[in-house]
């Protein structure tokens, strides 16, 4: 079926041009949608729209640190001078992703995001917590904990209560030890095609430099030189390895604070105030 | 020396296909295995939003008698939802798959009515189960988004690569690749519903 269009696009230029245009049409589309200017990810509280004093800030991080280091949950605070004009869930989630909150195998990260200026609080949890920190209990900590201390402008308060809320919820139930252990393992690596054909290309090498070993030990014996002829060109090209730089990079690496890799997908709850 | 000669033949196996590996030959399936993973995260979230639906309704008949038509509507476009079948052509089909979106974007419409009546009704504002319910549902919409985006984004990469060349040889020559459909933002859509404290 598609082969047929392929085929007429084969023939007639100009709907070859036409395909190519909707390509470029989709890549530009995709460009836009990740348009969103982001903050770095500076620390475990990062308030880009001034809401807190050093103190408070620094108060919170340790809070924050505290906890993660118990479970290994990232939870992050940020505040932000402006949605660029899109929606907070839509927002908080390209920032998420962005950050990168959470250990790449389980997911444990948590966003809480506020815009003042908008009025608008998030808590974007991650697939690996959305259990524990349910969409019901996101909306009850941003409405019971955190909206009625914005109400009064004591965004401090809010931000100190809702991150206690968050941490007591993901601390709760007895299954937290087991679960700390379990996290603590090192994260596993992505399934990585260039790893895999690093790999092979080393098994490659070492075959050919046996087969050629091989060969001039029988060199006595000449119908074998015209199979091992075969053998040692590529064992001479070590210009392929060229490409393995980048393919290893995690999310631990460098001294500062960073994301673990982990992702999420719309749970949590948002609200305003 | 059999293993001398099946060494060789390994190693001319390994020649000819890392070098076509490396040039995209795998591209388009492992972009439409990855397509295809999202549009399960989809569907997903749309069956969540479909077992949220009887508890909210059963919930609301309770407060609000009087709005046995908005009720009857949120059944209704529940089960033409539900009935839209659903199997692995309908992504690559531009009739099913206009389908299937419409009767989930009908039922998001009439489901956004039947929380907006909430207002009238306090009592039914301040039920625990009922606020529980729409929370869930709340964050279920949110994650169709999402999931629907992320089904768009990974759909526009392996289109992409089916139409252009080298990947759009290999999957002429080999796989015949089938481009796929995307949801279409529609009015409304876009914004989750709101909460009011």
């Amino acid at each position: 079926m598609i082969t047929r269009a392929m085929r007429s696009d084969h023939k007639h230029p100009l709907r070859l041009l036409l395909v190519g245009a909707i390509c470029l049409a989709m890549l530009v589309a995709a460009a836009v949608a990740q348009s969103l200017a982001f903050p770095q990810l500076t620390g475990r509280v990062v308030d880009d729209a001034r809401l807190l004093s050093p103190a408070a800030r620094s108060q919170l991080e340790a809070k924050l640190a505290a906890h993660e280091t118990k479970t290994s949950d990232q939870v992050v605070v940020a505040t932000v001078k402006s949605l660029q004009d899109t929606s907070i869930e839509d927002y908080a989630n390209q920032l998420f992703r962005t950050w990168k909150l959470g250990e790449a195998k389980t997911n444990n990260g948590v966003l809480l995001l506020v815009a003042p200026n908008e009025r608008k609080v998030r808590i974007e949890v991650g697939y690996g917590l959305e259990g524990q920190l349910t969409d019901a209990i996101s909306r009850m900590i941003i409405a019971a904990a955190i909206a009625p201390k914005f109400k009064q402008n004591d965004f401090a308060g809010g931000l100190d209560a809702g991150a206690d809320a968050i941490i007591t919820t993901l601390q709760g139930g007895t299954e937290w030890q087991d679960r700390a252990k379990v996290r603590k393992e090192a994260p596993d690596e992505a399934y990585d095609p260039l790893a895999i054909f690093l790999i092979l290309l080393v098994i490659f090498v070492i075959f050919s430099i046996l087969v050629s070993q091989n060969r001039k030990a029988m060199s006595g014996q000449p119908h074998r030189r015209k199979n091992g002829g075969w053998i040692v060109i590529p064992s001479s090209s070590g210009s392929w390895s060229g490409g393995s730089s980048g393919g290893w990079s995690g999310g631990f690496g460098g001294g500062g604070f960073s994301g673990g890799g982990g992702s999420s997908g719309g749970g949590g709850a948002s609200g305003d105030w | 020396m059999a293993i001398f000669k099946s060494l060789t033949r390994f190693a001319l196996i390994a020649m000819i296909a890392i070098p076509l590996a490396s040039c995209g030959i795998n591209n388009a399936p492992t972009l439409e295995e990855n397509a295809k993973a999202k549009w399960a995260e989809v569907q997903n979230n749309y069956q969540r939003r479909a077992d949220l639906i009887p508890n909210l309704v059963e919930t609301v008949k309770g407060y609000a008698k009087q709005e046995q038509e908005t009720l009857t509507r949120v059944i209704e476009a529940r089960a033409k939802a539900t009935a839209v079948t659903v199997n692995a052509s309908t992504i690559t089909d531009p009739a099913k798959f206009k389908e299937f979106q419409e009767a989930q974007n009908n039922l998001s419409g009439v489901l956004g009515r039947l929380l907006a009546i909430q207002e009238q009704y306090p009592d039914l504002k301040s039920n625990a189960n009922f606020l529980a319910l729409q929370s869930q549902l709340e964050g279920t919409e949110n994650r169709v988004t999402v999931a629907r985006r992320d089904y768009n984004q990974a759909v526009q990469a392996y289109n992409t690569e089916v139409r252009t060349f080298p990947g759009w040889f290999w999957a002429k020559l080999f796989w015949g690749a089938k481009v796929m459909e995307t949801f279409t933002a529609t009015a409304g859509a876009q914004t989750a519903p709101q909460v009011k404290f």
